[in-house]
């Protein structure tokens, strides 16, 4: 479970909840359009370290079964999973 | 068993915040919210955490986290903690992240009352060096020599005169049940401390070094890596302090070259070999303290 992407967007005051407390984890924008360069994972050569996961400060790799997936919705494009990467399974591709 | 990768709670609870990317901060918070659970209530005071956590109605924090005044992240720690008790609620952790600038200068006093009390709040300081959020001035834990727009490198001053504050010690010397000196680099130290402040009853206290690339002058790419750097060459250290003692959990088995650390950041590039050599002065007289008094 994470935070997610909402389809409602407050835009006038009275979409403003009046107690001094908004809903926890409530996006409603991505951060896909800050990235140069994406990370892609080949999970033939991925041993399941899960390094690329636990140091990503934004947290966007996550398990699917036995293999691992991006959101690209979140990702920044750091390189940080690709550096970390011991079997250089993440490759830091241009975005087009 | 030992909290890692593969145990770690899949669970995130920082998630789609406005960092920079490559942010050591961000990644500090993420995993330490990782391991106490949605159950910990957040308190970030001004600073880059909580700037780029709560852009409204982007709230990047899938727990309960507020934001305090600047100087206030331990009071309301203290308050939180209070509050939650009187309504007779036990299952959670009041938790602070407040940058290097929002604890060893504008929060000191607030968080020495609070490890005065003993209240039992979580204290996470993540050290980026400087104050990074309002572009990059100097705050008592900026380290010797580093340029900053308030400690500029030109002919006469080549950056910041001062040392580094040692706030783990000043922290410990209050008599805090546990204090702790961790990194971005090795996160498996760092959740097994979050882990076992998790257990601990009264102030706890951790210091997170955590690399900005935007201050620094790294890649994004580079955060972890340096992060290790900075212990391997010895201008930082994995330690504890419980019951009175000092441990040290991490021992380089030779120190890796410390020009190599600082020539790759451009806040360190106008350093000359004299600089290096007072720098390299100064971490030999740590260690020397560290051998001593250190477990």
């Amino acid at each position: 479970m994470k935070p997610f992407l909402r389809d409602f967007v407050p835009t006038s005051y009275k979409d403003i909840p009046d107690a001094t407390a908004y809903e926890a984890g409530y996006l409603v924008t991505k951060n896909a359009g800050w990235r140069n360069i994406r990370p892609v994972i080949d999970n033939t050569k991925c041993v399941g370290c899960l390094n690329c996961y636990l140091y990503c400060p934004d947290g966007v790799i996550f398990r699917e079964g036995s293999k691992i997936n991006i959101d690209y919705d979140f990702c920044k494009g750091c390189g940080i999973c690709s550096k970390i990467c011991k079997p250089g399974a993440i490759k830091m591709e241009a975005e087009k | 068993m030992a909290i890692n990768a593969k145990t770690i709670s899949e669970t995130e609870l920082f998630y789609g915040h406005k960092a920079c990317a490559g942010c050591g901060g961000s990644l500090a918070v993420r995993i330490a919210l990782k391991v106490l659970g949605e159950n910990a209530v957040a308190v970030l005071p001004a600073g880059c955490m909580s700037a780029v956590g709560f852009n409204f109605p982007q709230l990047c924090f899938g727990n309960n986290a507020i934001i305090s005044t600047f100087a206030g992240t331990a009071s309301m720690l203290t308050g939180v903690e209070a509050g939650l008790r009187a309504q007779g609620i036990t299952d959670f952790h009041a938790v602070g992240f407040a940058g290097d600038g929002g604890t060893a200068d504008i929060g000191l006093q607030a968080l020495s009352g609070a490890i005065d009390r003993n209240d039992d709040i979580l204290y996470i300081c993540y050290d980026n060096e400087a104050y990074m959020n309002t572009g990059i001035q100097k705050s008592s834990l900026t380290p010797f020599g580093a340029r900053t727009t308030t400690t500029p490198a030109g002919k006469n001053i080549r950056g910041n005169l001062r040392p580094k504050k040692n706030l783990f010690e000043i922290v410990a010397a209050h008599g805090i049940p546990y204090a702790a000196t961790a990194s971005v680099g090795y996160l498996n130290d760092f959740m097994r401390k979050v882990e076992k402040a998790k257990q601990i009853k009264g102030t706890k206290y951790i210091h997170i070094l955590a690399p900005c690339p935007t201050g620094w002058g790294v890649k994004t790419d580079e955060t972890v890596e340096i992060a290790k750097e900075v212990v391997d060459c010895g201008l930082w250290y994995l330690a504890e302090y419980e019951n009175g003692d000092f441990t040290l959990n991490h021992r380089p088995k030779e120190f890796s070259d410390v020009s190599a650390y600082l020539r790759r950041q451009s806040r360190f590039k106008h350093l000359t070999d004299v600089d290096i050599e007072i720098i390299t002065r100064s971490r030999d007289k740590k260690w020397e303290f560290i051998n001593q008094n250190f477990k």
